[in-house]
């Protein structure tokens, strides 16, 4: 008995501190909220569980607040610019409204994962702005969907495979099959026919992007029947088929073998010694542009709110990565051609892969 | 791809695959075989993983070429110190076995990772410049068909981890300190009438499987994934832990279920350029390896029997 009553007196003193210690969080953003004037603009995210330092999506997004912050004379820290890191998906609500009574202007949320929680949140915070990344939330005003045609740098990608193959054969690697995969594979696919009609590829889907040995396994099977470069769009399984492109170049330095990175410059992984890399080019997907720039829009006034924007090669959004000099010039020319045609609107690169 | 082609391509694929679910399933087996159930075989690796990668980075530079072998040994040892929370907890304590190993998993990544934003102030490290490479054996891959199937493009690890699960049978069966781990496994008490230190051999076995677990993840880590983020050991563990029971706690039997995985992930990948069999729906190809093993599991290897005393803490003079 005795017991029990130690413990719920426990629980009950437990539950007041957590009461109190929000009344104290509560009051303190008042009190801010009161002091700051009113044409000051500040910015927050919120990560997926990737964190922020993934090297990919949510890494570029705060790449981009904390440059749009720079410019701004903004501080971290409340009424500045700001990030909450998700370490579960019952994060994500408790975050973003977390960051709603902070009182920040824009809040990004980073990743398809978050769009119930976004959707969930703009719907009962309706005076505050959101910005969900690479998913689409329609018909709520206070959401900006922020979406990338990484087809269209895939396009590039594709072509310039295509013409830098020597056996005319390539291969894409995919994670796991959907819509965002499927952009890349449809524009890499659209971007070697048109530069090579001719060219045969070969593309397998992993089931998982975190499977860096079937990742491995895939890209020897790829280069045994000749094909020369594989783009991957497959997160960590993509480690795979760098190990593999290195191992055979280090065992042959003659060994035609090039990897195509995806998301961000992927250099520095197909560092085989100092003088030979294996990584052909990248498809970059510039989160960090759209976020800097979509701060810049609602800091002006012109929220897209209830809108989706797509960033592609016009905003450069998406882009192709230095090719540290492999290209030819001949391939060169033909990609910034290919790029111009994409831009005027004389190309359309499709979304979806064939079937 | 022609049937030669296939087999080329299907044989290596499957015994790369297989070293570290090899290393890390033979570490189960003494485990299992003293008695002790070791679910914690993921942290482990991830341990194993995370160790040797950091080490790797950081004396790559002064060690050359041999970084990657002292990387196996940190590996083993940092395994070894790990998993003695399982034996302090599990043989000490008498603590439920597969909650403690369950509670090394969760500790394992949290630990991983927590260090690798400490050490390197991000979510994943970089790339090793030392790494596992793979050579061609001389003379014996002149042999014809054999030499193109079993000796070119050969990982040092994957010869090492057959070794050691010949190593490790000759221990377990043929050997006075097999003969101790086996008979604590299966009925402690007469074991320890018989003079034989219970807690003591089981102390040793968890070691072990933590020592030879830890070099799994090492090796999955420095010649397949190259760097560590939280998605490097992503399951492996637990197919190693299946590799086991599939084995019938043999470390022989672990060695060919482990290498039936391999080939039969090789061959989900391989079918893809297999005329008639790349017509068929990916998924099914996808599914393959999963769908192997359960019939395998089901059908083929009859019952699997687990060492009597596995998962029961032992306790002197109960009855």
């Amino acid at each position: 008995m005795k017991k029990r009553k130690i413990g719920l007196a426990l629980s009950a003193l437990l539950a007041s501190g957590t009461l109190l210690a929000a009344c104290g969080s509560d009051k303190g953003d008042e009190s801010k909220k009161s002091g700051s004037d009113k044409d000051k603009f500040s910015v927050a995210m919120v990560t997926d569980i990737g964190g922020i330092d993934d090297r990919s999506f949510n890494q570029s997004t705060w790449e981009g607040i904390e440059k749009f912050g720079e410019e701004n004379g903004m501080k971290k820290g409340n009424g500045g610019f700001d990030y909450l890191q998700s370490a579960s998906e019952s994060d994500y609500n408790t975050n973003l409204n977390n960051l709603v009574r902070r009182n920040f202007d824009l809040v990004y949320a980073v990743g398809f994962n978050l769009h119930d929680a976004t959707s969930e949140v703009a719907k009962q915070q309706k005076d505050a702005k959101f910005a969900i990344i690479d998913s689409v939330i329609e018909g709520q005003d206070n959401v900006a969907s922020i979406m990338f045609r990484a087809n269209e740098a895939s396009y590039l990608a594709g072509a310039a495979a295509a013409l830098q193959s020597k056996t005319g054969k390539i291969g894409f690697i995919g994670g796991v099959e959907g819509d965002i995969i499927g952009g890349f594979e449809a524009g890499f696919v659209a971007g070697a026919k048109a530069a090579n009609p001719k060219v045969k590829i070969d593309i397998q889907y992993a089931g998982s992007f975190g499977d860096a040995s079937k990742g491995q396994a895939i890209a020897k099977r790829m280069y045994d029947s000749g094909t020369d470069i594989i783009m991957h769009a497959a997160g960590g399984t993509g480690n795979g088929l760098f190990t593999e492109a290195k191992e055979r170049k280090k065992k042959d330095a003659k060994a035609d073998v090039w990897v195509i990175g995806v998301d961000r410059d992927q250099y520095d992984e197909g560092k085989v010694n100092d003088k030979t890399n294996i990584t052909l080019t990248s498809v970059l997907k510039r989160v960090d542009t759209a976020a800097e720039k979509v701060s810049k829009d609602t800091k002006d006034g012109k929220f897209p709110g209830g809108k989706t924007i797509t960033f592609g090669l016009k905003d450069k959004g998406v882009d192709l990565a230095d090719d540290h000099g492999v290209f030819t010039d001949d391939t060169k020319k033909k990609i910034d051609e290919f790029k111009e045609k994409i831009i005027s609107g004389d190309i359309t690169v499709p979304e979806k892969p064939e079937k | 791809m022609s049937f030669l082609d296939v087999l080329y391509f299907i044989i290596p694929s499957a015994i790369y695959y297989a070293a570290p679910l090899i290393m890390t399933a033979i570490g189960g087996v003494f485990t299992e075989r003293s008695g002790v159930v070791n679910i914690g075989l993921e942290g482990v690796m991830i341990i194993g993983a995370f160790s040797s990668i950091v080490f790797n980075l950081k004396y790559a530079a002064t060690l050359g070429g041999w970084t990657p072998w002292v990387g196996l040994l940190v590996a083993l040892a940092v395994g070894a110190v790990f998993s003695l929370i399982l034996a302090v907890a599990a043989v000490s304590f008498r603590a439920d076995q597969t909650v403690a190993g369950v509670a090394l998993n969760l500790l394992g990544l949290a630990v991983a990772v927590f260090s690798i934003k400490m050490i390197y102030d991000k979510g994943q490290t970089d790339s090793i410049s030392e790494r596992f490479s793979r050579f061609d054996i001389p003379v014996l891959k002149d042999i014809p068909l054999l030499g193109k199937m079993f000796f070119t493009d050969v990982y040092g690890t994957s010869i090492f981890a057959i070794v050691v699960a010949f190593i490790a049978w000759f221990i377990i069966y043929k050997t006075p300190f097999g003969l101790r781990l086996r008979s604590v496994g299966e009925h402690p008490m007469a074991a320890d009438t018989m003079g034989v230190n219970v807690t003591k051999m089981r102390y040793i076995a968890v070691m072990i499987s933590g020592a030879l677990g830890g070099i799994g993840g090492a090796i999955y880590a420095q010649a397949i994934a190259g760097n560590f983020s939280a998605t490097t050991i992503s399951g492996q563990g637990f197919m190693a832990l299946a590799a086991m029971i599939f084995g019938k706690w043999h470390p022989l039997g672990a060695l060919g279920a482990a290498l039936f995985f391999g080939l039969a992930q090789s061959l989900s990948i391989a079918g893809a350029s297999i005329p008639y069999v790349k017509d068929v729906p990916q998924v099914i190809l996808l599914i393959l390896p999963y769908v192997l093993t359960i019939l395998a599991l089901a059908g083929f290897i009859g019952k699997a029997k687990a060492p009597k005393a596995s998962g029961t803490p032992y306790i002197k003079g109960k009855r």
